[in-house]
């Protein structure tokens, strides 16, 4: 295998660059997937029939705790790759775990607050304001428990293989799809909750 | 669900006989295989495969089953207009059938023929060993053919979608469309619709990452920037379609209120969801086929393509232009005057574009030494027929005259007067022109004669009087119509063209055989006298493709190098790095096949299981190692040996 020593461990082979690069592009079709997701929540946000207008059925304090324990996940993961750049095994494996455990967290509040939402009559059948919010906070919940075992399978392969140019490649992509999802829940946060709370 | 209801449909003589054929075909496919052994040679040389050559075969193989599939469709549903008040068909399956014939034909047949071919030749004409990747790719194809499966599957287990290939809301709901037929509708094309993602993907890298040395984006053939274009177009436009039809199935089966009547529901955010994938689809079947004209009209006109860089500048504007057209579809469902005024006005301006290319087309062809094989003979009558689709497509452009065309047969006239000589001229020149290539030996040239002056003749006796029905004002999806509408006499015109289309493709289809008995083998690498870098490898191709990878300095290198007398595939052997082949992309669309069958009826238990083998798959192929393995350089001798020695 040709190593070529200038670039990152995640870069070193043709074969990771190609991963590396095929799985932007399939981040580029995630967003249109997301932007879809969006659009419909925006056209149907008011069109609320019988049931509860957003501004009715938010609470800000779970929605603040969600993002912030998302947002610090975002940032010790970038630290896991920092470490793993320098070859700190143990320090990348450290950040890696923080990183789903935070995930875990926002998990917990978002399925507290869906149960928290049927409590209340709020159901994905009442109106289709509620189809398009329980759907974009579906898929994006969904990719996340996606996340967690993905990441949990690289870690088991990191602990046990160290870093290699495939741990680090996979450990590296999974960087990428962590942030996207953070991305993914800033405009959640600002044109879902907090557009849905002031109006 | 009880099981008679499962099985309704088996109720009707016709659907029974076609289930009783599909069962004896395949009887007899699995009693052939068992008996000349063929099971080990079928499971590790195909269902295996991640070799892009076979994938692509293989993808070609299905397209043009479904070709037959859809062409029976089409040919019942002219039978039954044929004459006045006819009853061959019920009301109900006429629905079915129009329905499936549209689903059928675009996106299993014209999607995977595309793929096929881009999948056999792109690695080639860049000078490629393979796509970026090849497992990938691999799950591309079977998701694709579980999703074909599924759809076929409908029409004897439980009911086919019956609400049009549209399927527009509220009457693809449960309340109007009852039978799971619409459930099969979203999850068949749901599986088709991921592998098709996948395949965007997968192309864009191979193409931006993978070009042989000195192959500038300006030096790349003008297939590959088809291509290109189109995968991008893909990447953008299909994860549309996953979230419609994901709303689909949740409104059918989950009682969520996206398309309903009721709570707050809007049946037309279905429709603008649909076209904003399904307009830029259109251009993702058209945009290789103008590709494949490019290469062809310059290959055998033995002139370089006219325009190089407006062909790519127009595609490019085309491919910009899809995404912004999309309401014309639906132009007389009230939305005011200035949107249907800007929706006309994008709508008209892909013309210009598409006017460019024909240019070049026909400057290309200027003072050239044309000869006439089939695959130029498609590429010529393409010109002339497109081009009464696209001006036909400007007049439904303009949306006040749309109302007087809309939802009539004119329409209908329009879109094939565009699909079949555009897409499926395209698909069919580049099978006769890219076959040797594959298989090592021509397809008969009488035969493909032939075959091509029965479809573009009879073509135009099928679709040119729908024209004046619509104008008359015949409604398209129409199950039967009374004598007095007048209507009779060229909708029989129109059911002799189809009889005459279906021995055309039936020629084709024959030349296979024929061709496989009669052609001489072991063809000459350059067959056609061409240009570009797949003709600088072997018929058939080695699976490495090439043995050195070749140097670019220009477009259309290979030609230059010929009448310069230049060898560019010279060059020291070095051991060449493969994938390893494997059967786990079979297995894991077998389990996705099995979640979207149990989806189908709401058997929701099994359904979570069938998908957890799929993630067990990907599991497995996380922690697999694999590296792939290394063909030696004395191998690669041996076989270049064998093949140039049969040149």
């Amino acid at each position: 295998m040709k190593i070529d020593s200038s670039l990152p461990l995640e870069y070193s082979t043709e074969e990771n660059r190609l991963k590396i690069f095929g799985f932007w592009i399939f981040l580029g079709a995630e967003i249109m997937l997301f932007a879809t997701l969006f659009t419909v929540y925006f056209v149907l946000a008011n069109r609320t029939g019988n049931g509860p207008t957003g501004s009715e059925i938010f609470e800000l304090t779970p929605v603040l705790f969600e993002t912030f324990l998302l947002l610090t996940s975002s940032f010790t993961i970038g630290l896991g790759i920092h470490a793993m750049r320098l070859g700190n095994k143990k320090a990348m494996m450290t950040f890696f775990i923080t990183t789903l455990v935070l995930g875990l967290g926002f998990l917990g509040i978002e399925i507290f607050e869906f149960i928290t939402y049927v409590h209340e009559g709020a159901t994905i059948t009442t109106s289709a304001f509620l189809s398009a919010l329980m759907t974009l906070l579906g898929t994006h919940g969904a990719h996340v428990t996606f996340g967690l075992f993905w990441g949990i399978a690289i870690l088991i392969q990191v602990a046990k293989r160290g870093l290699n140019a495939q741990t680090t490649n996979k450990a590296f992509i999974f960087s990428l799809y962590w942030h996207f999802l953070d991305v993914v829940w800033i405009f959640i946060f600002s044109f879902v909750y907090l557009k849905g709370l002031i109006s | 669900m009880s099981m008679e209801e499962i099985f309704h449909p088996m109720q009707e003589p016709m659907i029974l006989m076609a289930a009783i054929s599909i069962v004896v075909g395949a009887i007899v496919v699995v009693a052939g295989l068992t008996y000349f052994k063929k099971w080990g040679y079928f499971y590790k040389n195909w269902l295996s495969t991640v070799d892009h050559k076979k994938i692509g075969i293989m993808y070609i193989a299905v397209a043009l089953l479904m070709l037959f599939r859809g062409g029976v469709d089409a040919l019942l549903m002219r039978a039954q207009t044929a004459v006045p008040n006819n009853g061959l068909l019920d009301a109900q399956h006429y629905n079915e059938i129009f329905t499936t014939h549209g689903l059928v034909m675009i996106l299993f047949m014209a999607m995977p023929f595309v793929i096929g071919l881009m999948n056999i030749v792109i690695p080639l004409q860049i000078g490629a060993r393979d796509v970026a990747f090849p497992r990938l790719n691999a799950i591309s194809f079977w998701l694709f053919a579980a999703g074909c499966g599924l759809l076929n599957l409908s029409f004897i287990v439980g009911g086919s979608p019956d609400a049009g290939w549209t399927a527009y809301f509220p009457l693809a709901s449960t309340e109007f469309s009852p039978t799971v037929g619409n459930n099969y509708y979203s999850l068949a094309l749901q599986l088709s619709g991921l592998g098709t993602l996948m395949t965007g993907v997968n192309f864009i890298t191979t193409i931006i990452k993978m070009r042989a040395p000195g192959m500038k984006l300006m030096k790349m053939p003008m297939f590959t920037w088809s291509i290109l274009i189109t995968n991008v177009i893909i990447v953008f436009a299909f994860p549309v379609l996953t979230v419609a039809l994901a709303l689909m199935m949740l409104d059918r089966q989950f009682g969520t209120q996206f398309f309903t009547m009721a709570n707050g529901g809007m049946d037309m955010l279905w429709a603008n969801l649909f076209w904003v994938w399904g307009h830029p689809e259109v251009y993702i079947v058209i945009l290789p086929a103008f590709g494949i004209f490019s290469e062809i009209i310059a290959t055998f006109a033995r002139k370089n393509l006219y325009g190089y860089k407006s062909m790519v500048m127009s595609m490019v504007v085309i491919s910009l232009l899809s995404f912004l057209v999309w309401a014309h579809h639906f132009y007389t469902m009230g939305h005011g005057v200035m949107v249907n005024g800007v929706f006309s006005i994008t709508t008209m301006a892909i013309a210009v574009p598409t006017g460019v290319k024909m240019f070049n087309w026909l400057l290309t062809m200027r003072h050239g030494k044309i000869s006439f094989t089939t695959p130029m003979l498609y590429a010529l009558g393409f010109i002339p027929i497109f081009t009464i689709g696209g001006v036909t497509g400007v007049m439904l452009a303009m949306a006040s005259a749309d109302y007087q065309y809309h939802n009539t047969m004119f329409l209908v006239a329009h879109f094939h007067y565009v699909l079949i000589p555009g897409t499926v001229f395209g698909v069919l020149a580049g099978y006769h022109f890219w076959w040797p290539k594959m298989f090592g030996f021509r397809l008969n040239e009488k035969l493909g004669k032939l075959g091509f002056w029965l479809i573009a003749i009879s073509f135009n006796v099928t679709f040119f009087p729908l024209f004046i029905l619509g104008l008359d004002g015949y409604a398209r999806r129409m199950y039967t119509y009374s004598e007095s509408t007048g209507y009779g006499p060229l909708n029989m015109l129109s059911f002799i063209g189809a009889l005459g289309l279906a021995a055309g493709f039936l020629v084709i289809v024959y030349n296979i055989f024929y061709s496989w008995k009669n052609m001489p083998r072991n063809e000459k690498a350059d067959v056609w006298d061409g240009r570009s870098l797949e003709w600088a490898t072997h018929s058939p191709v080695p699976e490495y493709n090439f043995a050195v990878v070749p140097t670019v300095t220009q477009l259309d290198e290979f030609w230059f190098a010929k009448k310069e007398g230049r060898d560019i595939t010279a060059g020291k052997f070095e051991k060449i790095h493969m994938p390893n082949n494997s059967a786990a992309p079979f297995w894991m669309s077998g389990f996705f096949f099995l979640a979207a069958f149990f989806a189908v009826f709401s058997a929701w238990i099994p359904a979570i299981i069938s998908l957890l083998g799929v993630f067990g798959f990907m599991i497995a192929r996380s922690f697999e190692k694999d590296h792939g393995r290394y063909i030696s350089v004395e191998e690669i001798m041996e076989t270049e040996k064998r093949l140039r020695g049969d040149k």
